[in-house]
């Protein structure tokens, strides 16, 4: 079963458009959802989360409706992101409370096991916090209600590679049960590269690019030649390249390279970069 | 059981995961029946993506070195020793056929390299 699938999702604004966009996140899996700034990440997700009315496309959120199930499938997400927000004048353990009510299955005991491990301290203002304690501080909200889909806007971006790297961590504890499954999205695809299963690259409203990162580890690679070589090169064995004074950089994919040339692997930020300003049209 | 990821190494991290485990049950290091760590506790300890280590026992269950039973994880293979030594002589036709390539490269004659195979093997044997 997919924990998510959207289906030629559309949202239009006076100058932006999502555009039919379709994904499939299996359950027990992670997603990682990359593209520039303005790709329409923020509004996938807002479309996830109901903050925004689609225009056409289906949802369909751990096999449900969202639309016509909204509160059982709320109970079964945790969200991270700008709209979840904790009020600053809370204190930690208020935030807790709150939330105790609004969710049946909240576990106040799992709350204040993540806020020791965390070293949060429960009497302090959420205001007080610093960047990083208040990402983990959310992302202990989002676990301890049972859910079983994480949806997180950018929760590393802007914490340091140690608090990134406990970030990581809780992620990657909580997808010990096959049936959880988490959707984030990121700049920092170093990140991505070590927790996602599937990669969803967005560009300009359309995905771009949406696989498993086996099979984009097969399907993409870096290759450094001549220019007068690559024109000998089978049709689609280019996605995109940039020339300089002293060769081609291009992006490959592996299996069409003429006999004899190897590409070396391509990172996500490479594969990003390559598509969005070198394609090969 | 230790599993040590190069992200330089060139090969694919799967497949470096398989061959580390199909070493350890060649060797007789991992029994038969021995259990493996779930692939869930393996991506998370090794700080890989699932399906990263998913694959590799799909590789490893595909040769015949391991078996998953649902619900209940992932056991090393009964082995026969006819297995073993077939995937032996598997990995010695690699290597001989590189050390050919090089030979023929550089011009060396099938006597001179067979000398040196029969020299390197009763060096060793002594």
């Amino acid at each position: 079963m997919n924990a998510l699938e959207i289906k030629q999702l559309t949202k239009r604004f006076d100058k932006f458009t999502l555009d039919g966009i379709s994904f499939a996140l299996p359950m027990g899996a992670v997603m990682g959802l990359i593209g520039e700034n303005g790709a329409g990440k923020s509004t996938t997700i807002k479309l996830l989360l109901g903050l925004l009315r689609p225009d056409a496309g289906q949802i369909s959120i751990l096999g449900m409706d969202p639309r016509k199930e909204e509160l059982a499938v709320k109970r079964r997400l945790g969200v991270v992101s700008e709209a979840t927000i904790l009020p600053a004048s809370y204190r930690v353990r208020d935030a807790g409370r709150v939330l105790s009510t609004a969710y049946p299955a909240w576990n106040d005991e799992q709350f204040y096991g993540y806020l020791h491990t965390f070293g949060i301290d429960p009497s302090k203002n959420c205001k007080d916090l610093s960047k990083g304690m208040r990402m983990k501080l959310s992302i202990a909200c989002a676990l301890c209600h049972d859910a079983d889909l994480l949806i997180l806007d950018e929760p590393t971006s802007g914490l340091d590679p140690i608090v990134r790297d406990e970030v990581l961590d809780i992620l990657r504890d909580f997808m010990q049960d096959e049936r959880h499954s988490i959707l984030l999205s990121s700049h920092i695809t170093s990140d991505l590269e070590k927790i996602a299963d599937y990669i969803t690259f967005l560009h300009a409203g359309k995905v771009r690019l949406s696989a498993s990162i086996l099979d984009i580890d097969a399907s993409y690679g870096m290759l450094r030649c001549a220019p007068d070589m690559v024109q000998d090169f089978a049709p689609g064995a280019i996605y995109a390249m940039r020339r300089d004074q002293f060769g081609v950089e291009a992006l490959v994919d592996p299996r069409r390279l003429p006999a004899g040339l190897t590409a070396e692997p391509a990172s996500i930020d490479q594969i990003m970069l390559f598509l969005t300003r070198h394609a090969v049209q | 059981m230790n599993i040590l990821i190069s992200n330089t190494g060139g090969s694919p991290i799967y497949e470096q995961i398989a061959e580390q485990i199909k070493a350890m049950i060649i060797s007789g290091q991992l029994a038969a029946d021995a259990p493996l760590p779930s692939m869930r506790l393996l991506a998370k300890e090794l700080r890989v993506s699932l399906i990263t280590t998913k694959r590799a026992y799909e590789e490893l269950e595909r040769e015949g070195y391991i078996r998953t039973v649902t619900g209940k994880g992932s056991f090393v293979a009964g082995l026969s020793s006819e297995h073993i030594r077939e995937e032996q002589l598997r990995q010695i036709e690699e290597s001989l056929r590189a050390a050919v390539q090089r030979a023929k490269l550089s011009g060396i004659s099938l006597q001179e390299l067979q000398e040196l195979l029969s020299l390197l093997f009763e060096e060793d044997s002594q």
